[in-house]
C-alpha cells in the first residue's frame, strides 16, 4: 500500500433484491485530502459509504485502512469508528436535549477516581476542541439551542476527535446556507491540513469545485472513474456522472411570460397567517402560474405553502379557490380542492417507508376517494407502472419497499402520489433537495409542462437560478413574513437583492 | 434449494411453522404413551357434539382469536399495545350480566330484559372504552402503553361496583348457548370465525388495511398525503374495544357468570402474544391479520398440548415461557441474519470445494 493512502476500496460488490448496487467498485482516499464521490441518484453513492461503514454487508471485495493489517469488515457504525472510520449524515444523529459537551463525549465520558462523570474536565476539553476549530460557543448548552449547521460542525467535531483517519460527509450542505457552506469548508480545510482524509456526497457541483481535490464518479453501480480536480471541468462531470451530454439548462423556459386575468384566478388568500411561523399574508396564483417563494432557510417559504394547504391550519384571514371561500381544517380538504403538497422533508412527511411504490403512489387518489371506494387492484397497478414509466423511477419491481429506493426516485414516487390525483394546484417544496443533475432538470421540465396544462403551482428552493427558470413570479419572504412580489426582471440579482432586504417592492 | 427457500420467505411461514411444531409434540408424545398417533386430530360426535383436542383448541382459543383481531390493527396504527382489553373483557361480562339479572340481583334463571340487549349493552360498554383508550392516544397523543393502563386497572373494579361487589350467575339456556353449543359446533367457534371474516372482508374491500398501515409506519406522511391519521387510530381502538366486548360476553357465557377477578385475567398478554407470534412488528406499521390468528390458536394449543401432557396447570406458564422463547429467538431479525449468514458460507465452502 502506497505509504499515503488512508483507504482502498477494491472489486465492492454488493446486491438488493433485483438491483446490482454496486459492481465492483474501486476507490481510494489518500492522506489529506478531500475527495468528492459524485453519482446521480441510485448510482451507488451511498451504498458504498454503508459498506464502508458496515451498515450494508458487501458481497466480494476487500477494504484496506491505513495501519490496520489484512481486509478489513466493519459490521456496524460503532465496528468502522473503532477503526478510525466517523461518518456525518445530512441529519444529524446527535441528541438535541443533552448538552454540546455530552454531545461530544457521549458514550466515552471522561471518568473521575470514583468511576462518575468528570463534568469539568468534559467541559474543559469540549471547549478546547471547539476553540480548536474556532467556534466560540458555549459548550453547557443544549445542542438544540444551536443552528442546524453548527450542529453539523459539532458533529464533525465529535467525529475529528475520535482520533479519525477517514471522515465520511453524506449531503452535508444540502440544508445550509452559503455562509454557513463556507463555514463548514473552512474547517474541512483545517482538518485537511492535519491529514485528515475526507470522503465528501454532494449533489452541489460549485461545491466540489471549492473544496475537493479529487473526484470518483460512480455510474449505476459502477466505477466510472478517478479524476483529480483540474483534470475534470464542471461539464466533464456532469457528462461522466449522467453518461451523456445533458441537454442545456437554461434553455428549457419559454421567453414570452404570459399574463393572467381574474378569470384564471385559482388561489386567493387573504391575510392568511399561522402563529408562530408565518405572519398574514396574501397572495393570488393563476392557472398556468409558477409561483416561486424565495428567502432563506427560515424565513417562512414552507410556512407560507403549508398555510394554504391546511397542514398548519390558518388562524387568520380567508381563503379562496377559484372564486368561492374554502374553509380548509385539513390537508383532506384542500385535496378535495384540488390542492396537493409535495414535503420539503421527505423521510418524515412524504415517503410511508414500508409500503410499496405501488401503494405510496396511489395513497392520496385513495385518500380522495375515500376509505370505502378502494381502487381496484388493476386500476391500481395501471397507475403505478404508468408513472414509473412516465418518471422514470429506478425500481425493481412496483412492489419494492419504497425505503429501498434512493432519494431522488422516492422523490419521483411522491411527485407521481400527487400527479395521479390530477391536482390544480400543486405546492412542491424543495422538490429537487438532494437530487442529481439529471433529474432536476427533468423535475423542472415536468413543472413547467404542468403549467402549460393550466395548473397552479408553488415552486419552492434554495437554487435562486432553479427558480429563474421556472418561475413567472416570485414571492419573498423574510423572518416570517412575505416582504415582496417580483414579477418583471426576474434575475438573480433583483432576487438576491430582494432576499437580502435592500430593495424590490417594500 | 431455491424452492425450499420459497417456502420459508413467505410471510406467514414461520406463524405456520410454529404450530405445526406444537402438533408435532402432540403426536410425539401421543405415540410414546401408546395411544393413537393421530389422537390429536381426531374429531369425533359425543353426546350430540363435536370432541376431540382440536375442537378443544378452536373452541378455547376463540377469545384470544377476536381479542388478537384488534390488537392487531392497534398495534399496527399506533406502534402500541392496547393491555386493558383483559379487564375490559371483565367489565362487558359483568355489565352483560348485570343487564340480564338486574341490579343487586347475585343469581338468577330468568331474564331482566331481553338477552340481545344485555349482550349489546355489554358490548357497547366496551366500546365506549375503546373509544376511550383511542382518545386518548390518538387525540391527545397519550402514549398507548400509559393510556391503556388506566383502564386496564380501573375496568375491572368498575365491572365489580356494577355488579354490588358480588359474583352474579345468570344460569339461562339462551344465555348459555353463547358459551356452549350451537348444535353439534361449539358457539365460539363459529362467533371467532363471523369476527374473523367480517374483519378480513373488510379489510379486502375497504381501503381500511391501507390507511391504517400508511398511519402505523408514517403519521405526519399519511396526513399530508389526506388521511385523518388520528381518526384512523381511534376507530382501531374502537375496534379493539369491540373485541373485548364480544371475548367479554363468551367468556362469561362459559361460566354462566360474570366473575369480575377471573375473566379476561392475563388475556391481554395472550393477545399481545398472538399478534406477536404472528410475524408482526410490535413497533407498528405493515400487518397480517391471518398470522395474528394462527398465533393466538397456537397460545391456545401449547396451553392445551401441556394440560394433556399432564403438565399442572401452576408449572405450565413455565413451559410455556420456554416455548415463547424459543418460537420469538427463530422470528428475531438477528437469528434470522445469522442463519442466513451460516447458510451462505455454507454455500461459499460448498462452492470453493468444486471450484
Amino acid at each position: 500500500m502506497d505509504n499515503n493512502v488512508v483507504l482502498t476500496m477494491r472489486g465492492i460488490t454488493m446486491t438488493f433484491p433485483g438491483v446490482k448496487a454496486l459492481d465492483g467498485v474501486d476507490f481510494t482516499l489518500r492522506k489529506g485530502e478531500i475527495h468528492a464521490l459524485m453519482g446521480e441518484n441510485g448510482a451507488g453513492k451511498s451504498t458504498l459509504i454503508k459498506c464502508l461503514t458496515g451498515i450494508n454487508a458487501f458481497e466480494a471485495g476487500e477494504i484496506h485502512v491505513d495501519g490496520i493489517n489484512g481486509p478489513v469488515v466493519n459490521h456496524s457504525t460503532l465496528d468502522a469508528q473503532k477503526k478510525g472510520i466517523s461518518t456525518v449524515y445530512q441529519e444529524v444523529n446527535l441528541c438535541p436535549n443533552l448538552s454540546v459537551a455530552e454531545n461530544l463525549f457521549i458514550g466515552r465520558e471522561p471518568k473521575t477516581k470514583l468511576g462518575t462523570i468528570d463534568w469539568k474536565a468534559m467541559v474543559k476539553r469540549s471547549e478546547q476542541i471547539m476553540k480548536d476549530l474556532d467556534m466560540n460557543i458555549d459548550v453547557t448548552q443544549n445542542l438544540e439551542e444551536y443552528s442546524l449547521a453548527l450542529q453539523q460542525m459539532i458533529a464533525i467535531a465529535r467525529a475529528v476527535d475520535m482520533d479519525c483517519k477517514v471522515l465520511i460527509l453524506d449531503e452535508p450542505t444540502s440544508s445550509l446556507d452559503d455562509h454557513e457552506v463556507e463555514k463548514l469548508f473552512k474547517l474541512m480545510n483545517q482538518l485537511k491540513d492535519k491529514g485528515v482524509g475526507i470522503i465528501f456526497v454532494t449533489h452541489f457541483l460549485e461545491q466540489v469545485y471549492a473544496v475537493c481535490d479529487r473526484i470518483t464518479v460512480l455510474r449505476n453501480g459502477q466505477l466510472v472513474g478517478e479524476y483529480p480536480i483540474a483534470d475534470l471541468p464542471r461539464v466533464k462531470l456532469v457528462a461522466a456522472m449522467m453518461g451523456k451530454d445533458f441537454d442545456d439548462l437554461a434553455a428549457i423556459k419559454s421567453e414570452e411570460s404570459p399574463t393572467f386575468t381574474d378569470a384564471d384566478l385559482l388561489i386567493d388568500a387573504k391575510g392568511l397567517s399561522h402563529k408562530g411561523t408565518i405572519k398574514p399574508f396574501d397572495l393570488q396564483i393563476h392557472k398556468g402560474e409558477v409561483v416561486g417563494l424565495t428567502g432563506l432557510l427560515g424565513s417562512g417559504r414552507s410556512e407560507l405553502a403549508r398555510v394554504i394547504y391546511g397542514a398548519d391550519k390558518n388562524q387568520t384571514g380567508t381563503l379562496k379557490v377559484k372564486g368561492t371561500e374554502a374553509k380548509i381544517g385539513a390537508p383532506i380538504d384542500a385535496m378535495n380542492l384540488g390542492m396537493g403538497l409535495l414535503p420539503d422533508d421527505r423521510k418524515a412527511e412524504g415517503i410511508i417507508g414500508d409500503l410499496s411504490v405501488r401503494e405510496n403512489i396511489i395513497l392520496a387518489l385513495q385518500a380522495k376517494r375515500g376509505i370505502f371506494k378502494l381502487l381496484p387492484m388493476k386500476e391500481q397497478i395501471e397507475l403505478a407502472d404508468k408513472y414509473i414509466e412516465m418518471l422514470q423511477i429506478k425500481t425493481a419491481s412496483r412492489e419494492t419497499l419504497i425505503k429501498q429506493l434512493s432519494g431522488g426516485n422516492q422523490q419521483k414516487v411522491i411527485l407521481a402520489r400527487w400527479l395521479a390525483t390530477d391536482p390544480d394546484f400543486l405546492i412542491l417544496d424543495e422538490p429537487t433537495r438532494g437530487i442529481d443533475v439529471g433529474t432536476k432538470t427533468e423535475i423542472q421540465k415536468l413543472v413547467l409542462k404542468l403549467a402549460k396544462e393550466g395548473k397552479g403551482l408553488i415552486f419552492i428552493s434554495s437554487e435562486i437560478e432553479e427558480m429563474l427558470r421556472t418561475c413567472t413570479k416570485m414571492a419573498v419572504l423574510r423572518d416570517g413574513q412575505k416582504v415582496g412580489e417580483i414579477t418583471e426582471s426576474l434575475t438573480q440579482e433583483t432576487v438576491m437583492k430582494a432576499i437580502a432586504g435592500g430593495g424590490a417592492n417594500e | 434449494m431455491s424452492n425450499v427457500k420459497k417456502i420459508t420467505g413467505m410471510r406467514l411461514f414461520l406463524p405456520i411453522f410454529c404450530m405445526v411444531l406444537v402438533m408435532a409434540v402432540n403426536i410425539l408424545y401421543d405415540v410414546a404413551s401408546g395411544n393413537f398417533a393421530l389422537n390429536f386430530f381426531t374429531i369425533s360426535i359425543r353426546n350430540g357434539v363435536l370432541y376431540g383436542r382440536l375442537i378443544d383448541i378452536l373452541n378455547r382459543g376463540s377469545e384470544i382469536a377476536i381479542l388478537a383481531i384488534g390488537m392487531t390493527l392497534v398495534v399496527s396504527a399506533s406502534a402500541g399495545t392496547d393491555i386493558s382489553v383483559g379487564s375490559v373483557m371483565s367489565l362487558a361480562a359483568s355489565f352483560c350480566c348485570m343487564l340480564l339479572a338486574g341490579y343487586g340481583v347475585s343469581s338468577t334463571t330468568d331474564l331482566a330484559m331481553p338477552l340481545i340487549a344485555g349482550v349489546l349493552g355489554g358490548i357497547l360498554l366496551a366500546c365506549v372504552c375503546g373509544a376511550f383508550n383511542g382518545f386518548l392516544v390518538a387525540y391527545l397523543n397519550v402514549q398507548p402503553m400509559v393510556a391503556t393502563l388506566i383502564l386496564y386497572s380501573a375496568a375491572r373494579a368498575i365491572g365489580l361496583l356494577l355488579c354490588n361487589n358480588l359474583i352474579v350467575y345468570v344460569r339461562e339456556d339462551s344465555f348459555k348457548t353463547i358459551g356452549g353449543y350451537l348444535g353439534f359446533i361449539p358457539t365460539p367457534i363459529v362467533i371467532a370465525a363471523v369476527c374473523v371474516v367480517i374483519v378480513a372482508v373488510i379489510l379486502k374491500k375497504t381501503a381500511l388495511g391501507l390507511y391504517i398501515q400508511s398511519v402505523g409506519i408514517n403519521k405526519r406522511a399519511s396526513r399530508i398525503a389526506g388521511l385523518n391519521s388520528s381518526r384512523i387510530i381511534f376507530l382501531c381502538y374502537v375496534v379493539c374495544g369491540l373485541g373485548a366486548g364480544i371475548a367479554g360476553v363468551v367468556a362469561a357465557s362459559r361460566i354462566s357468570s360474570a366473575d369480575s377477578n377471573n375473566i379476561g385475567l392475563n388475556y391481554e398478554l395472550d393477545a399481545i402474544l398472538s399478534v406477536a407470534l404472528g410475524g408482526n412488528s410490535l413497533g407498528g406499521g405493515k400487518f397480517n391479520l391471518a398470522g395474528s390468528i394462527i398465533g393466538a390458536y397456537t397460545i391456545q394449543a401449547i396451553t392445551t398440548t401441556l394440560y394433556a401432557l399432564g403438565v399442572s396447570s401452576d408449572v405450565a406458564p413455565v413451559y410455556k415461557a420456554i416455548i415463547v422463547i424459543i418460537i420469538v429467538t427463530i422470528q428475531a431479525p438477528p437469528f434470522k441474519a445469522y442463519m442466513k449468514k451460516r447458510s451462505a458460507k455454507k454455500a461459499l465452502a460448498k462452492g470453493g470445494a468444486a471450484a
